[in-house]
């Protein structure tokens, strides 16, 4: 192929935009300044023992996992069920339901997190920690079932009856026939859903509260007040767990399951 | 008795259109019997009520002396084979077969016996742990004829299970099929479009037509006898001709040319009209010098395809094309005029 050297250079400069940030950031984590110094002038560890031994960054860390964690079930156990019933089934107005699922991303971020807080903090007076579950669940269930939906778009609906054919009932033949064959839908599913809910902000930082708050949020009031490299070393510790995961999603189903 | 009675079953997905109008068969213990028709004439619908898929709107269907109207397809027993083969893709060739033991919670021995058997029968040992994507299309038709059949099915129903499969196999696994059956005793129902494949291995036929059953005979009855004019262009005929009767036994066209048929007539009455039909290898083609008589009318050849063991030609006549079939002894060309002899114990009329 012929090499086009404007488009080299103009590939170069994308991912430079994109890498060099990342890259500055690792590079702060390690610089022994008490301020974000660019290139640093040594190296240390001590804002990663920082994070470790600080409690606000390890509680809100575990809030934020657990609300990911059980936020993403919830989802799962609502979202695959609509995503079978949508692809099985021809129903009236199965058009206006499938966009009421997909609204929540539609809507900007802000809004719905607004609108969440005025009517789940403020008219429910729902405890902090319910809201987050809620707002949550909510907002990342159309990437559930999106995902889902389209591991079951191919999905042959004859081999269920013939599973039926040969006496299962209804809720078995799910389980011991469909669900099987989308497993690796329901990982990725999975993923996607965990690390949109994990790194959420427009939602969380109306539906936070005393004493309950998540990473994001957290690391966002820190840097209002403190410039620090604490949060480039969390920022790295995520990039290394997120890429950990990646990983693993890699060997277990291959990445192409997300650019489908 | 026989074991399968479906009663007036009407069936209709949009509440308005009956896709089933008052659908009425009997099918006999033991019988393989086919439904044969076009695309949309009810014959995968029929059988997917027998299976109980899809719920009549009104009909009864009676099995072995039952009421199965209600009876849920898991509970019927009966065995399925699909058209897509619907083999589960995650599961290797013995649990495939083994899954409807397992539903049956047969013990583990048994399904291990059962399914070895099964897998012998139909000429795949050995295939037991191979998933269904490293097999070939005819194998996969055989796991998904083993799978229906391991549960000791009261009923065999298969839908086009040979379409997907290429013209050599197709053969193949027909007489497969009616060994299997034959061999076990299994009442059967098959669904094909394809009339020769189902005339070769069917006890019976029912010719489907728009959501009634046009003739359920057996196939040489039917191939012999079409009982209306669908089923006589389903099953090969080609020429048809508005009759008129005048007399027992005897026929005249539009144009006076008159037409004995052999033809059991006594329901007819004089001056009816009936469509009187024949195969084009039924017709006679001469030379125009042979004398003229009843049965026979000329015409010019208009066009003259090559069918390699014999010719075909599209003959023009007074009372339209007819196409006619000959061996190769005596060739005719194109403008060449002839006279057609029909036969009169091969005039079917309907």
């Amino acid at each position: 192929m012929k090499k086009n050297k404007w488009l080299t250079f103009f590939t170069f400069c994308v991912y430079f935009f994109l890498f060099a940030p990342i890259v500055i950031i690792i590079m702060t984590a390690f610089g022994p300044d008490e301020v974000i110094a660019f290139p640093p002038k040594g190296f240390s560890l001590k804002w990663f023992n920082n994070i470790f031994t600080s409690d606000m960054f390890m509680n809100t860390f575990k809030i934020s996992i657990q609300i990911a964690v059980i936020a993403t079930v919830i989802a799962l156990i609502i979202g695959i069920p609509a995503a079978y019933a949508m692809s099985r089934n021809d129903f009236k107005g199965k058009n206006v339901i499938k966009n009421l699922f997909f609204s929540s991303i539609i809507v900007p971020g802000i809004v719905f997190g607004f609108s969440l807080f005025n009517f789940v903090i403020i008219k429910l007076r729902l405890p902090v920690y319910t809201s987050l579950l809620i707002g949550h669940t909510i907002v990342i269930l159309p990437y559930i079932i999106r995902v889902v939906a389209s591991s079951l778009e191919g999905f042959d609906y004859s081999i269920e009856e013939a599973a039926v054919s040969l006496g299962a009932s209804r809720l078995k033949t799910f389980f011991l026939v469909v669900f099987p064959n989308i497993t690796s839908g329901v990982i990725a599913a999975f993923m996607l859903a965990f690390i949109n809910s994990f790194n959420n902000v427009p939602i969380s930082i109306f539906l936070t509260g005393p004493g309950v708050s998540t990473l994001p949020i957290r690391m966002m009031s820190y840097v209002e007040y403190y410039y620090d490299p604490t949060i480039s070393a969390l920022s790295v510790t995520l990039m290394f767990m997120t890429i950990g995961i990646m990983f693993i999603v890699e060997k277990t189903l291959g990445l192409s399951y997300f650019s489908k | 008795m026989s074991l399968i009675n479906l009663k007036d079953i009407v069936v209709s997905y949009d509440g308005s259109t009956n896709i089933l109008k008052n659908l009425n068969i009997d099918i006999e213990k033991g019988q393989l019997v086919s439904l044969l028709g076009p695309s949309g004439c009810g014959k995968t619908t029929t059988l997917r009520v027998i299976a109980g898929f899809i719920e009549a709107k009104s009909g009864q269907f009676v099995f072995d002396e039952d009421d199965y109207t209600h009876i849920p397809v898991h509970k019927r027993n009966f065995g399925l084979v699909f058209q897509s083969y619907a083999l589960f893709p995650h599961l290797t060739v013995f649990d495939n077969v083994a899954f409807g033991l397992k539903m049956k919670k047969t013990n583990k021995k048994d399904i291990k016996e059962d399914v070895e058997k099964i897998l012998k029968l139909v000429d795949l040992d050995g295939f037991g742990s191979r998933y269904p994507k490293e097999l070939s299309g005819g194998q996969r038709q055989r796991v998904a004829l083993a799978r229906a059949l391991v549960i000791k099915p009261k009923l065999l129903l298969l839908d086009e299970p040979l379409s997907n499969l290429d013209a050599k196999l197709r053969l193949k696994m027909r007489v497969e099929i009616r060994r299997l059956q034959q061999k076990l005793g299994i009442t059967t129902v098959f669904v094909t479009h394809d009339q020769e494949e189902c005339f070769s291995i069917s006890d019976k036929v029912a010719v489907m037509n728009a959501g009634i059953i046009e003739q359920y005979d057996t196939p040489e009855k039917i191939y012999s006898n079409p009982a209306s004019e669908f089923v006589a262009r389903f099953v090969g005929f080609e020429n048809f001709l508005d009759l008129s009767k005048t007399s027992d036994n005897l026929y005249v066209a539009k144009s006076g040319i008159n037409f004995a048929s052999d033809y059991d007539s006594e329901n007819i009455s004089v001056n009816d009209k009936k469509v009187g039909t024949i195969r084009p290898d039924d017709i006679q083609i001469h030379d125009c010098e042979t004398t003229k008589e009843n049965n026979t009318i000329d015409g010019t050849i208009e066009v003259r395809t090559y069918l390699g063991k014999e010719y075909q030609y599209s003959v023009n006549t007074e009372i339209g094309n007819i196409l006619v079939t000959a061996g190769n002894d005596k060739k005719f060309s194109k403008g060449n005029r002839v006279r057609l002899y029909m036969p009169s114990n091969k005039l079917i009329l309907v």
